[in-house]
């Protein structure tokens, strides 16, 4: 699986935040979306899908693959 | 035909149900006409997908002053200011991001340890106080706005003359005079707070707000602008979650016990969700403006018709939440749109999360016998709010 985050299109809502800590995380000035790590262990995958499929913005693109 | 009137009527005796004219539109198809107080003729979209997918659509507008737009009210003379919730992307971005970082969800739950030392000292008060009580009053009401007023840098002391005003700026049935008079007595003293931060600035939100006016970032009037907006939705929004929740666990007592009788965090997050879907305090719908023809289904709306979106009955929507009417917390009820969604989605949804969850998971904990001491019938609810609740709940123990 590999994740990107579009910056510009984030509204900072933090839902990403809440499913999945681990892979992202917001940044301190503006709250918009950080990118921890694109490409997620598979025991995050589900939280990683969950959290793309609830931003509000659809900020969150998924490649799945190996 | 004309169309009929929204918003409509809940049925007697059914007080956490979405009106049941709204749920037969619903069946009946995604989009429906609806007449609104002007005379004008906006869409109803009655359905969760149609919903989700209109609020993220960028043809789709929140700006307030566009034509067509479907206002709950009489916009006053010189414009409404309930800042950057009724304007569109690139300004309502611009606005956003300045108050977003106090709300992000590892900064809002670094906030949880104070959190419940504000709940516990209340519950505390409750217990040592008099019995039976008003919950809205003594519980419901202070909790959010303590961590309101703490997050923003509001004095506390202040909590009667802001209230009094959110009060009538959130109920539907006032006079636009009414509306605007008590808009405009918060607007002046979160102005003052505004001046008071740029010359003693402190650690909040406003103390931020202060330093982007002085940078020339963002004008005073903005500034206090956002000030009034968070004030309000950060308060009447929790604190009828928490009266008006506490009542539907009293009429759902098993459900109740689940709450009660749990240390299971995942419960009580999934609690929230549940509590979120199933009573739809923002029962007035997310209202926008289409600026290009849409196709929906076989149907068209076209540019410049307004769009209500209602909320409750999406949050009923059995396509996406089997058995819909029955409150049941350990669904997962995480699709649920009381937030709202698309880049309006609300942003202080990760602290009311917070608030809520420390709530159910301590009230009914601490006073396990907390019960309704009136009968339901006799419970004044809000139906003529913008935001729905109750305006008194008489408890005991």
């Amino acid at each position: 699986m590999k994740v990107t985050v579009d910056e510009d299109r984030c509204c900072g809502a933090g839902q990403c935040v809440l499913l999945a800590p681990d892979v992202f995380d917001q940044r301190d000035e503006d709250g918009i979306v950080v990118l921890l790590d694109p490409a997620p262990r598979p025991d995050l995958h589900e939280a990683v899908r969950e959290a793309a499929e609830v931003c509000p913005a659809a900020a969150i693109e998924i490649a799945e693959g190996p | 035909m004309s169309a009929e009137l929204f918003p409509m009527r809940r049925a007697p005796g059914c007080p956490f149900d979405p009106p049941p004219a709204a749920r037969a539109k619903q069946e009946e198809g995604p989009l429906a006409r609806v007449g609104l107080w002007d005379g004008s003729t906006p869409w109803l979209v009655t359905r969760h997908a149609e919903q989700r997918a209109l609020m993220a659509d960028p043809r789709v507008s929140a700006d307030i002053t566009r034509p067509g737009y479907p206002s709950s009210a009489p916009i006053p003379p010189g414009g409404t200011s309930i800042s950057f919730i009724l304007m569109d992307d690139p300004e309502h971005g611009r606005l956003r991001r300045m108050v977003t970082a106090p709300f992000a969800t590892k900064r809002v739950q670094a906030l949880r340890p104070a959190i419940q030392r504000i709940v516990d000292d209340l519950v505390d008060e409750l217990l040592a106080g008099p019995n039976p009580v008003d919950l809205v009053d003594a519980f419901a009401l202070p909790v959010p706005s303590l961590v309101i007023c703490e997050l923003l840098g509001v004095p506390y002391a202040d909590h009667e003359y802001f209230q009094d005003s959110s009060k009538t700026i959130v109920k539907r049935d006032v006079s636009t005079e009414q509306r605007t008079a008590a808009m405009g007595k918060l607007m002046s003293y979160l102005d003052d707070l505004v001046g008071t931060k740029m010359e003693h600035p402190a650690d909040d939100l406003l103390s931020g707000l202060a330093t982007r006016v002085e940078a020339g970032e963002l004008t005073r009037s903005e500034a206090a602008q956002m000030g009034v907006l968070l004030l309000i939705a950060g308060h009447e929004t929790t604190a009828n979650m928490i009266a008006l929740g506490t009542l539907a666990l009293f009429e759902n007592p098993d459900q109740l016990a689940l709450l009660r009788d749990s240390d299971d965090p995942t419960l009580v997050a999934s609690a929230v969700e549940e509590l979120l879907r199933y009573l739809n305090i923002t029962h007035s719908g997310r209202r926008r403006v289409a600026t290009a023809d849409i196709p929906v289904g076989d149907q068209v709306i076209r540019a410049g018709e307004g769009l209500i979106m209602a909320n409750d009955i999406a949050n009923r929507d059995a396509e996406v939440f089997p058995d819909p009417d029955r409150l049941d917390l350990r669904r997962d009820a995480r699709r649920h749109l009381a937030f709202g969604f698309g880049v309006h989605q609300c942003l202080g949804q990760q602290l009311a999360r917070l608030e809520l969850q420390v709530v159910y998971s301590t009230l009914y904990r601490r006073i396990p016998t907390l019960e309704l001491a009136t009968d339901l019938d006799k419970v004044p609810f809000k139906h003529d709010g913008a935001v729905y609740g109750v305006y008194e709940l008489p408890v005991r123990w």
